[in-house]
């Protein structure tokens, strides 16, 4: 071997060395990682001793046992969710993640195991705390022409104010559709920065998931906030509920995780642990 | 929640999480800084020497990652990373997705950062060797690797304290970036505890004061060094 | 090679560096007033004075820029009372606040320069000025403000290119600068080595402008440390005779 080949194979060595994993496209899944964020109560959380828990963790650990799977969970922030699955650092992704076409051209999803609408949050002194449908929800794939008035009736409220998003989010997307030439969008990297913010003042206005905020909400310091404005769920922005995010060549893992999941809707399980974090039942 | 126990050692509280980020912190600084310094005597040898291509490696090396945002630099090295790394191994025909794990990416980061800085400190001290030494050393006989080991790497070392001093500590703020990779150190502690309980203050006030006791300590040890390393050397001022 | 792709990036990325050189631009700004103004209490008599002014440089050299940043966005901006404040409008946006926290990082850096430069100045020279009649204002003026002008500029430049690469840091925050840009393209595309690259290539850029800039100022500064041109050099009477 020439010199110059014993030092890339060197090299190469101490890079392999350098990883962790080496995700070998096994066909026969024993053990899968899957990734949360850590940070969105209560479907995935951070607990004060490092551990990740939620309603995801509950219902991963499930559906690994069902599936005969040795489940690891591992932290990974939302923005770094799908490349960090497309380049196999890890094998699934949990983190409220919706079923949308976009999201479908990259990457695979098991079968939805929740759907929740979003909603604006906003401040109950600010000037948007009459926004119009503040109470019903609407299910833009099934009533598209009650969803399209009533988000024209939103655009109006929104003129010249302030929204917060997360980004890469369906809500961010949504945001940037309907409401970016009338309002300014501001992304910002974690729930919890875009709540702090509005709490603050800087945001007339968030659009996130109403699960995730609902535990805010709950929280003293945002005694002030509240939801409003019409709630909107599923069409092809929202998408078809919260699925587990896997990579489009492991369609063993697809099928392991929605025969699991099968059996879990099938004998509540699913349903228990929505209660338990949700306090209502989040079934698609 | 009052502010004892919201950063205590309790089970609500989180002052042991801050505590294991701040040692993180110091062993992702510890590990950047001996990346550093082997990068930076590279770098510090490329500049000195006669060769003009290695003397024009070490400034471009130099240039690159002074002038680069040390932010962009860590998103390089995780994000972009992964991709390299496969691709290298791709090259040789080894299979599958190789990971760059968050600490390595971020330590290596800041290591070249920190190598960029050292490589001025060596390169800096070394010229501050007498020339007379060296010279000495040649006429005595002694061999390259001798005059390396007994002369210049002591002197160097000496003379270098203070600029190190200022390096490590450099390293250490950087370190704080490499939060942003997911890393949980104490930036990323204080992140994750601020977000949750919703007392921002309160929570970057505390990493501020635990690096300010990083920094200062280092600060202090790095004196003590500076005075024993050059005792008895006759100093200008 | 993706050209397309890499162009297009370019262009975005470009797009963003307007909102770089403006932060930049009053960070250094502000932070060198402030930095003046530590440097000024710092060479006063008495105890209260300087040490505030060391403490300002102990505490802002001792902790990241990331923490200051944060403590003042989302530290201050969760205060009730700041929010009721007369700063409100100012806090309330990430602009100033990333200006603020850079003007004030950069602002204990440059004090210590500053410091340094004017304890270069040959006390000589300035007794020369009192011995001449000069008034304090004058003999500051003319003497001690252009050379410690001359003295500070190598370091005080190293420290204003530091300050383009802290802007990056304001895309924490939520300010699309070309780091943030930067992000948002590698969030949406999964490129991201080609985006770090074009974007690092930016950077380099421009603090090479930047440096060529401030030689150019340190030139046009130091005209008697140069050597006279020929033509202008009083002939040397043995060359003559």
């Amino acid at each position: 071997m020439t010199n110059l080949k014993k030092l890339g194979l060197g090299l190469a060595t101490a890079l392999v060395a350098l990883s962790t994993s080496m995700a070998v496209q096994a066909k026969d899944w024993k053990t899968v990682t899957i990734a949360m964020e850590g940070a969105y109560e209560p479907w995935n959380l951070t607990d004060p001793s490092g551990k990740i828990v939620g309603f995801e963790v509950d219902v991963a650990m499930d559906l690994c046992k069902r599936a005969a799977l040795e489940c690891k969970i591992i932290a990974q922030d939302w923005d770094g969710m799908i490349p960090g699955l497309v380049a196999g650092k890890f094998d699934a992704g949990m983190d409220g993640m919706s079923i949308t076409e976009e999201r479908m051209k990259t990457i695979a999803f098991s079968k939805p195991y929740a759907q929740t609408p979003a909603s604006l949050v906003v401040n109950k002194n600010g000037p948007l705390a009459k926004l119009p449908g503040t109470g019903s929800v609407i299910n833009l794939a099934k009533n598209a022409a009650e969803g399209d008035a009533a988000i024209a009736a939103l655009k109006a409220a929104l003129k010249g104010k302030t929204i917060g998003v997360q980004v890469s989010t369906i809500h961010a997307t949504f945001a940037d559709k309907y409401f970016k030439d009338v309002a300014t969008i501001r992304e910002y990297k974690t729930t919890d920065e875009h709540d702090a913010d509005l709490m603050a003042g800087r945001l007339d206005a968030v659009l996130a998931d109403v699960t995730a905020e609902a535990p805010v909400l709950a929280k003293p310091e945002a005694k002030d906030l509240m939801f409003a404005g019409t709630q909107f769920s599923a069409g092809p922005i929202f998408g078809t509920g919260v699925g587990i995010a896997l990579r489009q060549t492991d369609p063993e893992l697809v099928a392991k995780f929605n025969t699991a999941l099968d059996a879990a809707f099938a004998d509540g399980t699913i349903k228990k642990y929505s209660l338990q974090w949700f306090k209502i039942d989040t079934a698609p | 929640m009052d502010y004892l126990t919201v950063l205590g050692f309790g089970p609500k509280g989180w002052g042991l999480a801050l505590l294991a980020g701040m040692a993180i912190t110091l062993v992702v600084s510890l590990a950047a800084l001996i990346i550093g310094s082997a990068v930076g005597s590279l770098v510090a040898w490329a500049k000195l020497s006669k060769n003009l291509a290695a003397n024009i490696a070490g400034d471009a090396y130099t240039t690159i990652f002074r002038g680069v945002p040390e932010l962009l630099i860590i998103y390089l090295f995780y994000f972009g990373g992964s991709a390299v790394v496969s691709g290298i191994a791709h090259m040789f025909g080894l299979e599958g997705f190789y990971d760059i794990p968050p600490f390595a990416a971020g330590a290596l980061a800041v290591g070249l950062i920190s190598g960029s800085y050292q490589g001025e400190v060596y390169r800096g001290a070394y010229i501050a060797i007498a020339k007379g030494e060296l010279e000495a050393a040649t006429a005595v006989g002694m061999n390259r690797g001798l005059k390396f080991r007994r002369i210049i790497v002591p002197q160097v070392l000496r003379f270098a304290i203070p600029g190190l001093g200022n390096t490590w500590q450099l390293t250490l703020k950087d370190s704080a970036l490499v939060s942003v990779t997911g890393l949980v150190d104490l930036m990323r502690e204080s992140a994750m505890a601020a977000g949750s309980t919703h007392r921002y203050m309160t929570f970057y006030l505390a990493a501020g004061a635990l690096y300010l006791l990083l920094t200062s300590v280092s600060g202090y040890l790095f004196n003590a060094a500076e005075v024993r390393a050059t005792r008895g050397l006759r100093r200008s001022n | 090679m993706d050209f397309n792709f890499l162009s297009s990036t370019f262009i975005r990325l470009m797009g963003a560096l307007p909102l770089t050189l403006e932060l930049w631009a009053l960070a250094v700004f502000f932070g060198a007033f402030l930095a003046l103004g530590l440097t000024w209490m710092r060479a006063r008599k008495g105890r209260i004075l300087p040490g505030l002014s060391r403490f300002y440089v102990f505490i802002f050299r001792g902790t990241p820029l990331l923490v200051q940043l944060f403590l003042i966005y989302y530290g201050l901006g969760s205060i009730k009372e700041v929010q009721q404040s007369f700063l409100w409008p100012f806090l309330r946006e990430p602009f100033y606040c990333a200006v603020l926290a850079l003007a004030m990082n950069t602002a204990a850096y440059a004090s210590e320069i500053f410091r340094g430069a004017l304890a270069a100045v040959p006390f000589g020279q300035v007794e020369a000025g009192i011995a001449c009649g000069m008034s304090r204002l004058t003999v500051f003026r003319r003497i001690i403000f252009p050379i410690a002008l001359r003295q500070a500029l190598p370091a005080y430049s190293t420290e204003i290119i530091l300050m383009t690469k802290a802007t990056a840091l304001a895309s924490l925050v939520t300010l699309f600068e070309v780091t943030g840009v930067a992000q948002k393209i590698k969030n949406d595309t999964y490129r991201a080595l080609e985006v770090y690259l074009v974007a690092g290539l930016i950077y380099l850029v421009l603090n090479f402008i930047i440096a060529r800039a401030i030689a150019a100022l340190e030139h046009y500064l130091s005209p008697h440390l140069r050597a006279i041109p020929a033509s202008k050099r009083i002939p040397d009477p043995a060359d003559v005779l």
